[in-house]
């Protein structure tokens, strides 16, 4: 079973609880889970897990560099490219691309009819390989700081889940394509909220994109005790299930802070992952 | 005499640090000044600034292919070409996965039976508003369409726009977390970066990769520290580390659960408690902005 961990709003405990989740079924329920850092502008986990890395894998895009020589300035390239990172300017016989647009589909040198378009390969960030104990894995995408295609970087991760056992996908924050392309990976989604009105407010996003893409879900509400009655109200209203609270203890943020796994630290926190879980039949 | 509106940049790269209730906590110090709210997948800013939203502009929320059954000849040329894997093969007939697809359009050339054309999107809404703080510009995606930088570019074109018309001096902008296309996309051509972090490992770690894309833009940067007094040791490294790469640190808050109380009722921590210690903090902090804007 996959489970992608999302929250519309930031900083609301998604990695808190993906890695107390993977602890829990690797350390206590002692089976083959996955682990996977999918918040690729910003990957967390491996702060908080002690694993041993066990390979590297970069990703490229392929840029296009155009031969000035052979170019007749036609102007179908720039026509094509949907991103406009082809600047062109006859009259001065100048030609570029603006790598910070290109996704690298290959249109450019599909349409050119003077073959003047070659493509080198670029980096937009890796994917890290790293195993946990005797049988689970972790991954992590990190995208190269400076690049904009974070998407591009997070598909090519999610090709590598392995699918034995309970994959975690620790999603971006958001609700946009970065989170989507997680999303319809899983099986399940498990949205990380907190009783605030920005709290609400990015749920109600998440909450429409996951049924448009048609996913079960349920939600774990972090920090509790700052209570926002209207939240719990519009849950209620939705019929959507809260799994689990966490309550707000700044014990919990401390050792967050410190980079330590909720889960393994704290037997209650252990207790509620437990319930996560039976809820959603993993 | 109209001087060119100086840009500020809230940002975070790790989110949940307090971007947005720095801005709403800043906004009655500001004087004239434009409201953008660019982190378009969340914004949330307009809980508080609560304004009346003027008008509100559809715009391009991204492209996406579409097979025609009825003309495709099954010959997988598209599938062939298409670098994001977003052709499908099942049941004898090729699909487009729309959420893999980047809407570039080779397969729509590619194809020899032209059976594939693109269908452009415009789900994302751009809005403008005014409120008791100013004019707040801000978007909104369009659910689950693309987080374009381009959406945030146009909130960003517009608050200029409108703080141009208006004589605003400033322009404040609640910037989305993450480092990736959205938030470079808040960044260029900025005036000034502030970022908010936390004393977190991963507050420090997510700061570090957000000062590495700003310093790529060669954009004046300034810390504020927020929930310092979760782990002071924590803040003092920071402080340190920051001193070394010669960033200001504006300010250090303190924890303050009132913020959110303050937030329940749809205020800014210094209309809802006019005298708490921090609201001195955070006029400070907007004064510090005004020196590194040059006394404007």
């Amino acid at each position: 079973m996959k489970i992608a961990i999302t929250s519309g709003k930031g900083g609301t405990g998604k990695t808190t609880v993906a890695v107390s989740l993977f602890h829990y079924l690797a350390e206590v329920r002692k089976e083959p889970v996955q682990l996977v850092d999918c918040d690729v502008e910003e990957p967390n986990c491996a702060i908080f897990l002690q694993a041993e890395k066990t390979g590297e894998h970069r990703v490229g895009i392929r840029i296009p560099s155009i031969d000035t020589g052979s170019c007749t300035f036609c102007g179908e390239c720039r026509e094509i490219c949907a991103f406009q990172a082809i600047i062109m300017l006859p009259p001065a016989s100048f030609i570029e691309v603006v790598e910070e647009q290109c996704h690298g589909c290959g249109a450019c040198s599909y349409v050119c009819p003077e073959h003047a378009i070659t493509e080198n390969n670029q980096e937009i960030g890796k994917i890290t390989f790293f195993r946990y104990h005797e049988m689970n894995d972790f991954l992590e995408g990190r995208l190269k700081v400076g690049s904009a295609l974070q998407t591009q970087v997070i598909r090519e991760l999610l090709e590598h889940v392995n699918g034995k056992g309970t994959v975690l996908l620790d999603a971006p924050p958001g609700a946009s394509c970065p989170v989507v392309a997680v999303i319809s990976q899983a099986d399940y989604v498990l949205m990380v909220t907190e009783p605030t009105p920005y709290g609400l407010n990015d749920l109600k996003i998440m909450v429409e994109t996951v049924r448009q893409i048609g996913k079960k879900a349920g939600v774990v509400v972090n920090r509790t005790g700052l209570d926002y009655a209207p939240l719990y109200t519009w849950l209620q209203e939705e019929n959507i299930p809260v799994l689990a609270g966490i309550p707000f203890h700044r014990k919990y943020a401390g050792a967050y802070a410190d980079g330590i796994i909720l889960s393994e630290a704290f037997p209650e926190i252990r207790e509620l992952m437990r319930t996560i879980l039976k809820a959603i039949g993993s | 005499m109209n001087r060119k509106p100086f840009e500020i940049v809230i940002l975070s790269g790790k989110g949940g640090t307090g971007k947005t209730s720095l801005v709403a906590a800043m906004a009655g110090f500001t004087g004239k000044c434009v409201f953008a709210d660019c982190d378009v997948d969340a914004a949330d800013l307009h809980l508080i600034f609560q304004p009346d939203i003027l008008k509100e502009e559809s715009f391009h929320s991204g492209s996406k292919a579409e097979i025609d059954q009825q003309e495709c000849t099954s010959c997988g040329v598209c599938m062939d070409l298409c670098r994001f894997h977003a052709i499908r093969f099942s049941n004898g007939k090729y699909t487009i996965d729309p959420f893999a697809c980047e809407g570039c359009g080779l397969c729509e050339v590619a194809c020899p039976a032209e059976a594939i054309r693109i269908e452009e999107n415009y789900l994302n809404a751009l809005v403008f508003a005014d409120s008791r703080f100013g004019p707040l510009v801000y978007g909104r995606l369009g659910i689950g369409e693309e987080n374009s930088g381009k959406l945030v570019s146009e909130v960003r074109k517009n608050a200029r726009e409108k703080a141009v018309k208006t004589g605003a001096d400033w322009i404040l902008v609640d910037g989305p977390p993450g480092i990736g296309c959205p938030a470079i996309s808040s960044v260029t051509g900025a005036d000034l970066v502030i970022a908010v972090t936390e004393p977190s490992r991963s507050g420090w770690h997510d700061l570090d990769r957000l000062l590495e894309m700003t310093g790529k833009f060669k954009t004046p940067v300034g810390v504020v520290i927020n929930k310092y007094d979760l782990r002071k040791e924590m803040s003092e490294q920071i402080e340190k580390e920051l001193e070394q790469r010669k960033l200001p640190v504006l300010a250090k808050i303190s924890y303050e659960e009132k913020v959110v109380h303050a937030l329940v009722e749809g205020k800014s921590l210094p209309e809802a408690l006019p005298g708490h210690p921090l609201v001195a903090v955070f006029r400070e902090i907007w004064g510090k902005i005004e020196q590194m804007a040059g006394h404007r």
